[in-house]
């Protein structure tokens, strides 16, 4: 599904290498993992993968069912089936979650060629996915993030995500700012939307979340590259000693 | 050559071909007193210093186009009482009936004829409050000489909104209009302004509102792009009153908006908002508000938000003036822009000149561009970039919108911005 050969960037405008080469291959209905200290290009890869500005890619490949990635808009790899889970999702005031939910939803159905949902069936499905993940009622009224608590945040990304049902969910350190009980609330809505069809690639600092988003497997990102790749027990060792082993083991 | 000649050449010169209507003999006699005293604004004055009054102050309105579009008429779907000027005549066949339930309606032009004891009183009276301590002599100009305006006189709770309805049918009209509006204790009124009205328009508004009444004002000025506008809202208000005005101006060549509010009586609230969306360098907009309180316990709001593209201009000249014994006083002022290059320009001048020692007064002036994070984010989602732009700057227009207290309005003015954004790419 997503197929990452040696890819390198930049930051934009500065002579500052981030990802130095980073290979990774997720199968359809695969969970990934990707751990690692701060500042190894975790987060920088994910926002590569979407297309945020400010990167500049100097090698390698991204493809998405075999579709270039990095030669599409954000919007458009939105519609090819790409959605991430920010770390930090943004706060939009004067835009009302809803009109938000709606808009999303019908910009990429226009762009796939399909009809725009009706407001009722839109309110219909919106309402039953909200209730899963426990979003009430305000929460859809309010503008987007806009005073949520850091826990109503995540699980408004849960909600885009189940709205939007992506083929390829990258989740930025979701379990950030979260409490057990918001975390677990999380994984089980990423779980419910797990399916032969659908990938992640959970980035995260603790094993935690992976008790609770069971990874198929698990990459170890260091400097700009993938160190290391093995199964769950991977992130376990992480959990008990640490990166520094790890990374002794490369150099 | 001295700045008072030029001004009082240039007044000589726009006074030259015109006649004092009938009626109103001595307030419109009094005001051209008033205004011959002052002289026309000039570029120099310091209250014209970010917008050059010369087009609208010049003998001869300059040609404006005529902006075709296939759109129904604003607030088709609310029940109102439509009164229909075409160029500043008045056009009794496209207008309804002039009557509603809580509240008579008399124009101008037959002010003449019939004694209305309170029009007489009014006119001509705020804006003569309103000249010190600036001048708006352009104000005056249109107290003098206006040929025609509607009387309102809200006696209860007036039934349904009044729609001035102003078309622009001839490429070099010149109009003045003056209306008045007088709100009764405890009543209450909707007063909409709709149209470009003139390739110049001179509009000036006073407004009376007794205690515990009510005043709700909503404008939408005309689209076409090459149009003039000059307009000036005189509001006084007692006890307990409410005061409610908000603008929506999409292009237009130059707007000059002032809205003057006396808050005299007690408990009184004033709210003032705009939205502006100006795109093109030939595209010139000023906001200037003066609001003075005068009593206790008042509460006044001014929001104004302008998004700028392509080199528009926009301006924002602002004041509170607490007097002293105004105690209790809560003022608030924000004035934001949004610009969506480099080439455009926001020119803010906010004051607050404080004679009480117990007040609440703040002011916040902004000027930004497109939040990037909050566009990316957007984007990620499946919204494409122009579309997420138009969301935004939505977002960004929507806190003057809400000082709109009818729901049905703001919807309306939200439908239709959405559509000329759409439309637009």
């Amino acid at each position: 599904m997503l197929e990452i050969k040696g890819l390198m960037a930049d930051l934009q405008g500065e002579d500052k290498t981030i990802l130095k080469g980073v290979d990774l291959n997720i199968g359809a209905g695969e969970v990934h993992a990707i751990m690692g200290p701060n500042g190894s290009g975790k987060s920088t890869l994910s926002y590569i993968l979407s297309g945020k500005d400010g990167y500049e890619v100097t090698g390698g490949s991204a493809t998405l069912d075999g579709d270039d990635l990095l030669d599409m808009e954000p919007e458009e790899r939105a519609a090819a089936g790409l959605f991430l889970a920010f770390q930090y999702p943004v706060e939009i005031p004067g835009v009302g979650n809803m009109t938000f939910l709606r808009t999303a939803v019908n910009a990429q159905r226009k762009a796939r060629g399909e009809d725009e949902l009706s407001a009722g069936d839109f309110l219909k499905i919106v309402r039953a996915k909200a209730k899963d993940l426990q979003i009430d009622a305000d929460m859809l009224k309010r503008p987007v993030n806009v005073g949520f608590s850091g826990g109503e945040k995540k699980r408004n990304e849960i909600l885009q995500m189940a709205m939007l049902e992506p083929k390829m969910c990258i989740l930025d350190e979701t379990d950030s700012g979260l409490d057990v009980d918001a975390m677990k609330l999380v994984a089980e809505g990423v779980n419910a939307l797990r399916s032969a069809g659908r990938s992640f690639l959970v980035i995260t600092h603790y094993q935690r979340l992976l008790d609770h988003i069971k990874p198929d497997v698990v990459h170890i990102m260091a400097d700009g590259r993938i160190i290391k790749t093995g199964g769950p027990e991977l992130a376990l060792e992480v959990e008990n000693n640490g990166y520094a082993d790890l990374l002794a083991e490369v150099v | 050559m001295a700045v008072a000649k030029l001004k009082s050449d240039a007044t000589e010169a726009r006074l030259a071909g015109l006649t004092l209507p009938a009626g109103l003999d001595t307030a419109r006699k009094d005001a051209l007193s008033r205004l011959i005293a002052m002289g026309l604004p000039h570029k120099r004055d310091e209250y014209w210093k970010y917008t050059d009054p010369a087009s609208l102050t010049q003998a001869d309105a300059p040609q404006a186009a005529l902006f075709h579009n296939d759109e129904g008429p604003m607030f088709d779907a609310i029940d109102r009482v439509k009164i229909v000027f075409v160029d500043g005549v008045f056009d009794a066949d496209a207008s309804d009936d002039l009557a509603a339930d809580g509240v008579t309606i008399t124009r101008l032009s037959d002010v003449a004829d019939a004694d209305i004891h309170w029009a007489t009183e009014l006119y001509g009276t705020l804006e003569a409050r309103g000249q010190t301590p600036v001048e708006r002599p352009l104000a005056a100009l249109n107290s003098a000489f206006a040929s025609d305006g509607v009387l309102i006189h809200a006696t209860g709770k007036a039934s349904k909104p009044i729609n001035l309805i102003y078309l622009h049918g001839d490429t070099g009209s010149d109009v003045m209009l003056h209306s008045l509006v007088k709100v009764d204790a405890g009543a209450e009124v909707t007063l909409l302004e709709t149209g470009p009205a003139a390739a110049r328009f001179n509009s000036v508004l006073e407004v009376d509102v007794a205690s515990k009444g009510a005043f709700h004002h909503v404008r939408s000025q005309g689209r076409d792009h090459e149009r003039r506008a000059v307009t000036h809202c005189f509001a006084r208000i007692e006890d307990e009153a409410l005061f409610k005005s908000f603008t929506l101006t999409v292009n237009g060549k130059l707007t000059r908006n002032e809205c003057i509010i006396e808050m005299l009586g007690d408990d009184a609230v004033a709210h003032v908002a705009g939205a502006c969306v100006g795109d093109g360098n030939d595209f010139h907009h000023d906001d200037t508000v003066f609001i003075t309180h005068d009593a206790l316990n008042g509460e006044s709001r001014q929001v104004f938000k302008k998004v700028l593209r392509n080199g528009a201009v926009g301006v924002f000249q602002g004041k509170i003036l607490v007097k002293a014994g105004a105690q209790k006083t809560d003022g608030y002022q924000i004035s934001q822009s949004l610009l969506l290059d480099e080439d455009s320009q926001f020119l803010a001048k906010p004051e607050l000149e404080i004679y009480a020692d117990d007040v609440a007064c703040s002011h916040g002036s902004t000027s930004g561009a497109i939040d990037e994070d909050a566009l990316f984010y957007l984007q990620s989602r499946g919204v494409p970039r122009q579309a997420a732009t138009d969301l935004l700057t939505l977002a960004f227009l929507a806190e003057s919108l809400e000082e709109i207290a009818d729901e049905a309005l703001a919807d309306d003015l939200r439908e239709r911005l959405e559509g000329w954004m759409a439309r637009r790419g």
